[in-house]
């Protein structure tokens, strides 16, 4: 489908205005740009794009090298424009903008198994039998809903095992999952032409008049018909265009850039996202479970991941967004010093690295260090991911510590952590 | 000549696939037998009455009156979607009104819990309990196995205590003996989590929440204490799996560091109350088991008592499912009343069943004319109307594809439809969003929900004209005869014939119409009635 406003969508939308009239329930369709998405610098308000590394990269084999020393490995390092830092040699487009971004190198957790870990990264919270935390994405979410956008305001791009939920503040704020991005854009198309489609709306707002007979308040209360206006909303709004990728609106030299796979291209839908307001946004590389051929494994990765990652930083700071958007890299774990028989390196939650900046966040910090030797298990200067959730939350001027109700009555803060003093 | 090489095979394979498929198309409805008498275990209507005499003093008390009973073909609904999943098949329907013998619900009750569909769907929702909703350790861990198991033990009528039993203590392999998948679930790096164990333990089987005392004492309830916790866990301290599988290590200890000490200390396993009931003879986790399950522990039959009725109506007795008032408290009495003569029916689930199944709050209607919020709320509070609840994933799916085949999909169904079913269940319960192990908790409609509904292609499948589609079949069919039409799409999609508002309505559309011109009418129709809230909520 083509993103200009053709006759037949038009025809679709305001017959969409007709049908939500009918039913009683008139949304205020908005104009197409609003003008918040349009601001710029400080007083934009803040996005977030979590680039997610499933499967637990090796800190060694990305922003912590220790080239030449016991645990370091085959792995190489290379200079970055940022002086005092070096990271792995995969990264050579990464080293030119990584001085925009801070490194931490000393993340601990108490989680190195995949589905725990990756609980902990995505709430900041460790996993408990008897609540489901909400993941960052859903706070901001929440805490930042914007009624002028019609399209999903927690996105997630590209599949992966644990894509960020709602938990107990609703599944209406669970990721909304784009599993091709910048390419097919399931269920959002109607199956049919527009007459029969038309048809098929007349039917359905008349079997749920007759539904709500007798039940009006409960049926209300189920937001279903909600749930469908707002759908059909959806289908029909022009700010779907943030999710496609074509040369009509990207040029041939960016969506190169980016790099030809599905994660590369989630890194661009992502910053097309936070041009149209989105707050919350993640793209998930699956594929660092390194246990076998950690040093091959790890550099097919980065042939994915250098090129996207430096072109979104390239690109949000051309498009002055990179003052209003944080950009966060970061996987479940890192991988131990040692390397096991299988030339792999196993699950290792102490010690390993994550990318943070953006967003007003500090440039070219450094934080932690890990032991060289391997010997010493912690960092100097431990980060928790609850810290590190506490800072960006901070940042995004949402009250860290807020407690909130759970179903069950127990009041929950949004975050446990504290604000790390280093990234303010 | 290479190319006609590739293509042959092919080319079998469809013609071996049409044939396929219009023989299934063309197979005759058949006819289910109807059952003829309520069987005698079930005949006994005192503990229905003890639950309609409990529910009926509570409505005096609160001053609520209850609303009007629901149709009788509305509550084959309710039971078909909890027991089976799915809405009845056409051909149940159209049996069930025949049936025009006494105790008509109460029979078809017994029929469903008889079908090979009810243990099927009752393990699935019942080890969402047990096991949780995990990938699981790789190989340690048999879903599989471990579902194919609970089926069989549902079907085989195996009284719940003793199900318990075997989840808690039992030894082996997880596929040879596939109850020890509840112990195999909690392991991380090769161990067995005893903290998970107890936690999970308690909540299932009790109907308590003691996970929060695991790291301190539970901070609302002062019932629980850390030292119950470790206590509890400490059950589960010489459980191992190995290479033979899940076993007790004799003199393996469960152990704890507390903050700030310097070395762990071991934790003796003891019960937070009730420690007659540990009997001295057995491994700990056997001692575990008879405590749990001991006749006097009021919690074990509560608990079980308010999941089921949870499972039926959509929504337990008391939420949250696992985090019950002790027994003694005024308003779960009912608990402890149906848990006794749970007890007396020898802990037998199907008599559960029947029992809530026949009780008049599983039987009134979802309509309060003109009820406020608060009104709703009150009836809602005393089961004074049966609730609207959110369909799961499941039985979203299940009823969609049942919808969309005129004859009953279960085990005897052909090959091809249980391929399809297996396959785009599962695409589409993740699509859907499941909601993992809080399946009793409130919820309303996503919109990614209704976008798939609406647009998703497992929809346009069903919906389409093909040689399954119940769509295209009653279209064709009914040429000429518009209100048959009509009536056999709404009892499949529905489950009930439409009113006289509807039918006039969608006549319009149908008037005339034929051939491919009248399937899309029907197709549409089908699609509406899809998207409906009445479609995707129990009421």
């Amino acid at each position: 489908m083509d993103n200009s406003v053709t006759a037949a969508t038009l025809d679709r939308r305001q017959l969409l205005e007709r049908t939500l009239s009918a039913v009683g329930l008139s949304l205020a369709l908005p104009g197409l740009d609003c003008l918040r998405a349009d601001l710029r610098g400080p007083r934009r308000p803040t996005s977030l794009i979590t680039l997610s590394l499933a499967g637990g990269p090796s800190q060694l084999e990305t922003w912590d090298p220790h080239p030449g020393s016991r645990i370091g490995g085959p792995t190489k390092a290379i200079k970055t424009r940022q002086p005092d830092l070096k990271i792995a040699a995969d990264y050579p487009r990464t080293a030119e903008v990584i001085h925009e971004l801070s490194v931490i190198r000393s993340l601990v957790s108490l989680e190195g198994d995949h589905a725990r870990g990756s609980y902990l990264v995505k709430t900041g919270y460790r996993p408990d039998q008897t609540l489901q935390h909400p993941s960052l994405g859903a706070i901001l979410a929440r805490e930042r809903w914007d009624t002028s956008i019609e399209i999903p305001q927690h996105v997630t791009l590209g599949g992966g095992p644990a894509p960020s939920r709602g938990g107990f503040l609703g599944a209406q704020y669970d990721a909304f999952k784009i599993f091709d991005p910048g390419r097919r854009l399931s269920n959002l198309e109607p199956r049919v032409a527009p007459p029969r489609q038309s048809r098929r709306l007349e039917g359905l707002e008349f079997v749920t008049g007759i539904f709500r007979r007798g039940r009006k308040v409960a049926t209300d209360r189920t937001q279903h018909q909600l749930t469908v206006t707002r759908a059909l909303a959806m289908m029909n709004s022009t700010q779907l265009k943030a999710f496609r990728i074509d040369l009509d609106n990207e040029s041939a030299s960016t969506i190169a850039a980016y790099g030809d796979s599905p994660f590369g291209r989630g890194c661009l839908v992502a910053r097309r996202l936070v041009q149209a307001g989105i707050r919350a946004i993640e793209v998930t590389l699956p594929g660092w479970d390194t246990h076998t051929n950690n040093f091959g494994g790890h550099q097919q990765q980065a042939r994915i991941l250098d090129p996207a990652l430096a072109a979104l930083v390239k690109d949000l700071k051309q498009h002055d967004l990179l003052d209003s958007t944080i950009v966060l890299v970061l996987g479940e774990f890192g991988r131990t010093p040692t390397v096991n028989p299988l030339d792999g390196r196993d699950h290792w939650p102490t010690g390993f690295s994550c990318l943070v900046g953006g967003g007003g966040l500090p440039a070219g910090r450094i934080l932690g260090g890990t032991d060289p030797t391997g010997r010493k298990q912690q960092p100097t200067q431990p980060v928790s991911i609850a810290d590190l959730f506490a800072t960006i939350l901070r940042r995004m001027g949402v009250e860290h510590d807020k407690e909130v109700m759970t179903p069950v009555g127990r009041p929950m803060a949004y975050c446990e952590g504290k604000p790390v003093p280093g990234l303010l | 000549m290479a190319s006609l090489r590739r293509i042959v095979p092919l080319l079998l394979v469809a013609l071996g696939l049409l044939v396929l498929v219009r023989s299934i198309a063309s197979r005759p409805i058949g006819d289910v037998t109807t059952p003829q008498h309520v069987p005698s275990r079930f005949q006994d209507n005192a503990g229905v009455n003890r639950v309609n005499q409990w529910i009926e003093n509570r409505w005096r008390i609160e001053q609520v009156t209850p609303v009007k009973p629901a149709e009788e073909i509305n509550i084959l609904r309710r039971l078909s979607l909890a027991l089976h999943g799915t809405v009845p098949s056409l051909e149940e329907l159209r049996q069930f009104e025949t049936d025009r013998q006494p105790d008509r619900l109460k029979r078809w009750t017994q029929r469903m819990l008889g079908d090979d569909r009810f243990p099927t769907y009752f393990a699935e929702r019942l080890s969402r309990a047990l096991v949780g909703t995990e990938v699981g350790p790789f190989l340690a861990f048999r879903r599989d196995r471990f579902r194919a198991w609970l089926d069989k033990q549902l079907a085989s009528d195996r009284p719940w205590d003793q199900i318990v039993t075997e989840l808690v203590s039992a030894s082996g392999l997880p596929t040879g003996r596939p109850a020890t998948n509840f112990i195999t679930i909690t392991m991380v790096d090769g161990d067995v989590d005893q903290e998970k164990l107890a936690g999970r333990s308690i909540r299932a089987f009790l109907g308590q929440r003691i996970d929060c005392a695991q790291c301190h004492d539970h901070p609302f309830d002062p019932r629980w204490k850390q030292p119950h916790f470790q206590g509890l866990a400490a059950f589960f301290g010489a459980a191992r799996v190995t290479a033979l599988g899940v076993d007790d290590a004799p003199g393996r200890i469960y152990e704890v560091t507390d903050p700030g000490a310097e070395r762990p200390r071991e934790i003796v396993p003891a019960v937070p109350f009730g420690s007659d009931w540990l009997p001295g003879d057995g491994n700990s986790r056997q001692r575990l088991a008879a405590w749990l399950t001991h006749r006097e522990n009021d919690r074990f039959d509560r608990a079980i008592v308010n999941r089921i009725w949870g499972l039926l109506f959509g929504q337990p007795f008391f939420s949250p499912v696992d985090d019950l008032p002790d027994p003694g408290d005024p308003d779960t009495e009912l608990l402890s009343v149906l848990a006794r003569d749970f007890q007396d029916h020898g802990r037998d689930l199907k008599w559960l069943i029947h029992t809530i199944a026949a009780s008049r709050p599983f039987g009134l209607g979802s309509q309060a004319d003109d009820a406020t919020i608060d009104e709703l709320n009150r009836l809602e509070a005393q089961w004074a109307i049966f609730p609207l609840v959110r369909l799961r994933p499941e039985q979203v799916i299940g009823s969609m594809l049942q919808a969309a085949s005129i004859k009953t999909v279960d085990r005897n169904s052909h090959l091809l439809i249980r391929t399809v079913r297996f396959f785009r269940e599962n695409d589409f319960v993740q699509e859907y969003g499941d909601l993992g192990d809080e399946e009793l908790a409130k919820q309303t409609g996503t919109i990614p929900q209704a976008l798939l509904r609406m647009n998703g292609r497992l929809g346009r499948d069903l919906i389409e004209s093909n040689a399954f589609s119940a769509s295209a079949h009653i279209a064709r069919v009914t040429e000429g005869d518009d209100a048959t039409c009509l009536a056999s799409s709404f009892l499949v999609c529905l489950g009930r014939r439409p009113l006289e508002s509807e039918s006039r309505f969608f006549r319009k559309w149908l008037t005339e119409t034929r051939g491919d011109r009248r399937v899309e009418v029907v197709e549409d129709i089908f699609w509406a009635l899809f998207n409906s809230p009445e479609f995707s909520w129990n009421h």
